[in-house]
């Protein structure tokens, strides 16, 4: 008798142990790296293309500042178009290289929080884009080998006008 | 009680709009009802004219304008007249100065709310909320418009269509205008380009009256067999739901969806600062995509969706990876278990972050 309430006794334990770290095992959900609030904020605009090596350099200053990386795609609605017309042809091409920033930072364990932003050029969309939310640094990346990037004079706009400090990121030669 | 309202809808003159407005009025006069002619343009078509011939035609007001005699339609008469249904050719015409409704659309307006059926045509370029893109298109500015609610609060919305090539046939023939005026007509207003922009415009007006009139009637999933797909992704005020809202919209685009999103907040639980900016960023990527974005304020998220699926006829629900931890899911149930017990005949998809299949090495 002793014995079957001894067995009794060790199986409920170990039932009990077996739920406990069912529930407590660490989850297998997805990664969601943790934003804190008041987190600083990291801006890389870009539209068309974006050098892996400006990718690189932002995500290692977003992990410098210990910060959220807010890469932007920024689309220019033309003047034939409405401004809130969709512009999907467009969001084509801006998918998978947002796509890729995200997932090149959350890699590096940099939080992302990716936008596109419209406008009728370049800079009206970056503009519009910092009028409704805070960014504690601003990247803006210049030309390599005269594709992508902003023009010499939307980067002179964008350090006459940007609100926050701002780094002009000039692909390494080679890498152009 | 209001008369009930179809509008014919075509891409220009000459498609055959007034002639099958006659034909339809022919049709309803075979099945007995009581028909007449408010107004019909005089086209010089005989074809047209002949199909006119046994319909009574209410004899219409003339108006002197300078040295011009003018004709429009008698709206009183029909009125008087009381028939069951009233042909109404060109809804967008501006009336002669004196008449007491400045646009004819406003002329049947009246004859509806009498109670008489209308059926009446239009043209797509007349269409307010065009008039910039039909400028840019054609480089001719229309002045005779009407405002888009004329057709949204119409009972149907018909397109009269023909290609533009078999239009151009039709001009050549002399069955649109006299042969010289249509020969300048061919080299200008009427390029095949110019048309077939204009035939999309039309083409697009009349499947958004359908997908609008979908949308505002309640479908009830279980009877009505929907035609198209539509998805619907529940979004939250975070940075993730960006990447899902696109995800959701690439997935739409695919299956030629409408998109719609969908946030549920809780009552009482004001948004945080970041909240705030991610759910105005979220609205301006959902403008951008071309969905559509629902704000829903209810504590009961699982009712609330089945609720929003049912009235916009869903046919597929997005949702990111639940953060719920084990033991929150063993307590309170599982959110995705409980959408697929809600949403019986509902594909339901579960977006993963990519970066996150690094996980699955060993």
């Amino acid at each position: 008798m002793t014995a079957l309430v001894a067995v009794l006794a060790v199986l409920v334990v170990a039932l009990a142990a077996a739920l406990v770290a069912m529930l407590v095992r660490r989850n297998r959900h997805p990664r969601r790296l943790p934003v804190n609030r008041g987190a600083r904020r990291v801006l890389v605009a870009f539209s068309g293309r974006l050098d892996p090596t400006v990718v690189e350099a932002a995500i290692r200053i977003a992990r410098a500042d210990e910060a959220v990386l807010v890469p932007a795609y920024l689309l220019v609605v033309p003047l034939r178009y409405g401004e809130d017309s969709p512009l999907r042809d467009e969001v084509e091409l801006a998918m998978p290289l947002l796509e890729a920033v995200e997932h090149a930072a959350l890699r590096a364990g940099v939080p992302v929080d990716a936008r596109i932003e419209k406008g009728r050029t370049l800079t009206h969309a970056l503009k519009r884009l910092w009028e409704v939310e805070r960014f504690d640094r601003i990247i803006a990346p210049a030309p390599t080998n005269g594709h992508g990037g902003f023009t010499e004079k939307e980067l002179a706009w964008v350090l006459t006008h940007a609100p926050a400090e701002t780094v002009v990121l000039k692909p390494m030669p080679a890498a152009a | 009680m209001r008369g009930h309202y179809r509008i014919l809808l075509g891409m220009a003159a000459g498609v055959g709009k007034t002639y099958r407005m006659l034909q339809e009025g022919r049709q309803a006069q075979a099945e007995g009802r009581d028909v007449v002619i408010g107004y019909l343009e005089p086209h010089d078509r005989p074809e047209t004219a002949a199909l006119a011939e046994g319909i009574e035609v209410v004899p219409r007001l003339r108006a002197q304008h300078g040295t011009l005699e003018l004709e429009e339609m008698d709206v009183d008469a029909v009125i008087r007249r009381a028939p069951e249904l009233a042909l109404v050719d060109e809804l967008a015409h501006t009336n002669a100065p004196g008449m007491r409704n400045e646009k004819r659309y406003q002329d049947i307006d009246e004859v509806l709310n009498a109670g008489i059926d209308v059926i009446s045509t239009v043209n797509v370029q007349h269409l307010e909320s065009l008039n910039d893109s039909i400028a840019e298109l054609t480089d001719i500015r229309v002045r005779e418009t009407f405002p888009d609610r004329i057709l949204e609060e119409a009972d149907e919305v018909v397109l009269v269509d023909l290609t533009p090539e078999a239009l151009q046939k039709r001009m050549l023939a002399g069955k649109v205008y006299p042969k010289e005026r249509a020969e300048i007509a061919l080299q200008n207003f009427f390029r095949v380009e110019k048309l077939s922009a204009l035939r999309e415009l039309a083409l697009r007006e009349v499947a958004e009256d359908v997908g609008a009139r979908r949308q505002s009637t309640v479908l009830d999933p279980l009877s009505v067999q929907a035609v198209a797909e539509r998805v619907l992704v529940l979004v939250t005020p975070e940075p993730r739901s960006q990447r899902l809202l696109r995800r959701a919209w690439r997935s739409a685009e695919r299956l030629g969806a409408e998109l719609d999103a969908l946030w549920v907040h809780k009552p009482g639980k004001p948004l945080a600062e970041e909240e705030q900016v991610s759910l105005a960023a979220l609205r301006r990527l959902a403008i951008v995509l071309g969905a559509h974005f629902v704000e829903e304020e209810d504590g009961d998220l699982v009712g609330t969706v089945r609720r929003v699926v049912y009235e916009r006829g869903s046919t597929y629900v997005f949702l990111g990876t639940p953060d719920e931890r084990r033991w929150i899911e063993v307590v309170r149930g599982s959110l995705v278990s409980a959408l697929v017990r809600e949403l019986p005949g509902i594909d339901i998809r579960v977006v993963a972050n990519r970066a996150d299949r690094e996980e699955l090495r060993p």
